[in-house]
């Protein structure tokens, strides 16, 4: 069994009768499940269906397609850096080369410690103050090679929001 | 041709001391013109939209008065407004600053057009990633509750319609209309072929239903306001009102500037607006509508005829930024996004970023797509691994032959038109790749360079 925070379950039971069909509560759920506990277990994914009277593999397929979604847990800092074209021309690698050096962890890996796990991410729509960068839910813009080591010292430290 | 902002969409955005509560969006004159659509008849307010010739924003540039027509009245379902917000498009950054800053107009322009089409509920569909314009669109909703804005009878009409926002989850093809739909009922957005299910027909839960782009919606706004006869006078026949202009890649001021259609030409926007590129540096070339655009070389020579006859002879700082103008070009205007690139820039890296991408992003339902996408990016990586063939660039064109216009969505044109326009227009560049990693090669030396795009 999953426990829930009351106010999750309050969240839910508000939205679920508001869809024309309960199955479009399938991706709002996963969203606050996963804001709940940090990640989609099986079990999660198990409660989602039988609340919205579906099967798991129908609420699996979601988890398996949406990029956002995770099933497993992130470090304590969960950082995005986005790569894509615009922020790939102000200088998106180099700033993640920063961050990798910074946290010795790969993009696309948490590291040894738990204290971050870092990845690329694809167009955020904040394209004309590229590089950007995600620290949970925050943004943070402009980020050159010399500003990520600054914000990767703020983690180490804990003085950087975890942006949850 | 006048370099001044026209700023309509944008007119409060970073405007000092303007907040995005609804006091000071009413006390701006906000939900004036819903006061106003209230007492109008629907059709009325559909007519006014067709005849301001308002042309979509989200990236096909389809009037949207004529999308409104195509919707089936008769079949006695529940008609339902979806407000695609999932800008994703790489190079777009205009409707993020619509929600962050001025949440109160799109929702004012949302229920005018809620009420025009007699939608019985509303969507927005945000991208999953705007966690903070997603708490600020459901704050302004049930601001706009507590006035009676929406929900039931408003402002007395008779008139009542809710609006509900729905998160993506991080995928670009919520982006196309149908996988939207798909996704909001609860399913992998794989989108659906059309006919039969053109939404306006058969949309979301099977019901007539429009999905318009946050800045479309937004334009609704000012249609009511102005009358469609006056917005149609701004800009140039069959590309009326204004275009958000977001600009990013190599210019010294990237950002939004909103201008008339055809007001400026792509020369006076880099140049003159953005500040230019940085010093010492050259313009390459310019992605103009979002990066599935296809890509202008900046020493082209465009000629050829415009729809209405006239001949024209630019080069690229000539283009007036307008829907046909860049379509004339070779190109589209999409949704908006002008990424700019100067004489550093690697075109094969530049490729392999975009298809990066797109193999990211294909939502692996179609074949051609799902097999042809990666297969590029694969190509274009090993290019850039030392591997590079002087063949690829052929390679590179048969692979994105074959997937366009053999997919159930336009994604398969998305992620071909960059491939088949860098070819086009930079073969040059890819060959040389090959020749010069053969000549390292025969000296021995390492193939694979430090890239910096990818």
């Amino acid at each position: 069994m999953i426990s829930l925070k009351a106010e999750t379950i309050e969240k839910i039971d508000k939205l679920v009768p508001r869809y024309p069909t309960v199955r479009s509560a399938a991706l709002p759920l996963c969203h606050l499940v996963q804001e709940d506990l940090g990640y989609l277990s099986r079990e999660s994914i198990e409660w989602i269906a039988e609340r919205l009277e579906l099967q798991p593999i129908n609420i699996q397929e979601l988890v398996t397609f949406y990029p956002m979604l995770r099933t497993e847990p992130t470090g304590e800092y969960h950082v995005r850096v986005c790569r894509t074209l615009p922020c790939a021309l102000a200088g998106a690698y180099q700033t993640c080369r920063s961050f990798e050096k910074e946290f010795d962890c790969k993009v696309g890996h948490t590291s040894e410690d738990g204290l971050v796990t870092l990845g690329f991410v694809e167009c955020h729509a904040d394209c004309g103050k590229g590089p950007v960068v995600m620290v949970g839910e925050d943004e943070y813009t402009d980020i050159n090679p010399k500003k990520a080591v600054e914000m990767a010292a703020k983690m180490k430290s804990g003085e950087l929001s975890k942006g949850l | 041709m006048s370099q001044q902002e026209t700023r309509l969409i944008f007119k409060h955005i970073d405007e000092q001391g303007y907040t995005n509560d609804i006091d000071c969006y009413v006390k701006n004159g906000g939900y004036e013109q819903l006061r106003k659509a209230v007492t109008m008849r629907p059709e009325d307010i559909c007519a006014e939209v067709l005849t301001s010739g308002l042309r979509g924003r989200g990236g096909a540039g389809f009037p949207a008065g004529m999308k409104w027509k195509f919707l089936d009245r008769k079949s006695g379902k529940p008609i339902y407004l979806i407000c695609n917000a999932d800008e994703s498009e790489p190079g777009t950054f205009k409707d993020r600053q619509i929600i962050h800053q001025d949440p109160h107009q799109l929702i004012e322009g949302m229920i005018c057009t809620a009420f025009a089409i007699q939608a019985k509920l509303a969507f927005i569909y945000i991208r999953g990633e705007f966690f903070e314009g997603y708490k600020i669109l459901e704050r302004a909703i049930e601001e706009a509750r507590k006035k009676n804005f929406l929900g039931d009878n408003i402002l007395g009409s008779g008139y009542s319609c809710d609006i509900i926002v729905h998160r993506g989850a991080g995928a670009y093809i919520c982006g196309e209309e149908t996988g939207l739909i798909e996704s909001l009922e609860g399913f992998r957005a794989n989108p659906r072929i059309k006919p039969p299910y053109f939404p306006a027909a058969l949309g979301a839960y099977q019901c007539p239903t429009i999905v318009n782009n946050v800045e479309t919606l937004c334009d609704v706004k000012h249609v009511i306001e102005m009358g469609g006869e006056s917005f149609a006078k701004i800009g140039t026949p069959g590309n009326t009102g204004t275009r958000i202009w977001c600009v990013s890649g190599h210019v010294q001021k990237p950002g939004y500037y909103e201008f008339a259609c055809a007001d400026i030409t792509l020369g006076q926007l880099i140049y003159d607006i953005c500040g230019g590129l940085k010093p010492g540096r050259k313009l390459k070339a310019v992605i103009p509508g979002g990066s599935s655009s296809k890509i202008l070389r900046a020493d082209e020579r465009f000629i050829g005829k415009l729809k209405d006859g006239t001949e024209y002879d630019w080069g690229i700082e000539d283009i007036p930024m307008d829907f046909d103008s860049l379509m004339a070009v070779g190109s589209m205007s999409g949704s908006g996004g002008v990424i700019v690139m100067d004489d550093t820039t690697d075109m094969v890296e530049a490729l392999a970023n975009i298809n990066y991408f797109y193999a990211h992003e294909s939502c692996g339902q179609c074949t051609p797509c799902r097999e042809g996408v990666p297969w590029m990016r694969k190509v274009t990586q090993r290019m850039l691994d030392g591997e590079a063939r002087e063949e690829d660039a052929d390679l590179l064109k048969s692979i994105a032959d074959q997937i366009a216009g053999r997919t159930i969505c336009a994604f398969g044109e998305a992620a071909s038109w960059p491939v088949q326009s860098f070819i086009a227009k930079f073969k040059d560049e890819f060959v040389e790749k090959a020749q010069e990693q053969a000549a390292r090669r025969k000296e021995g030396k390492e193939t694979a360079e430090t890239t910096t795009l990818i």
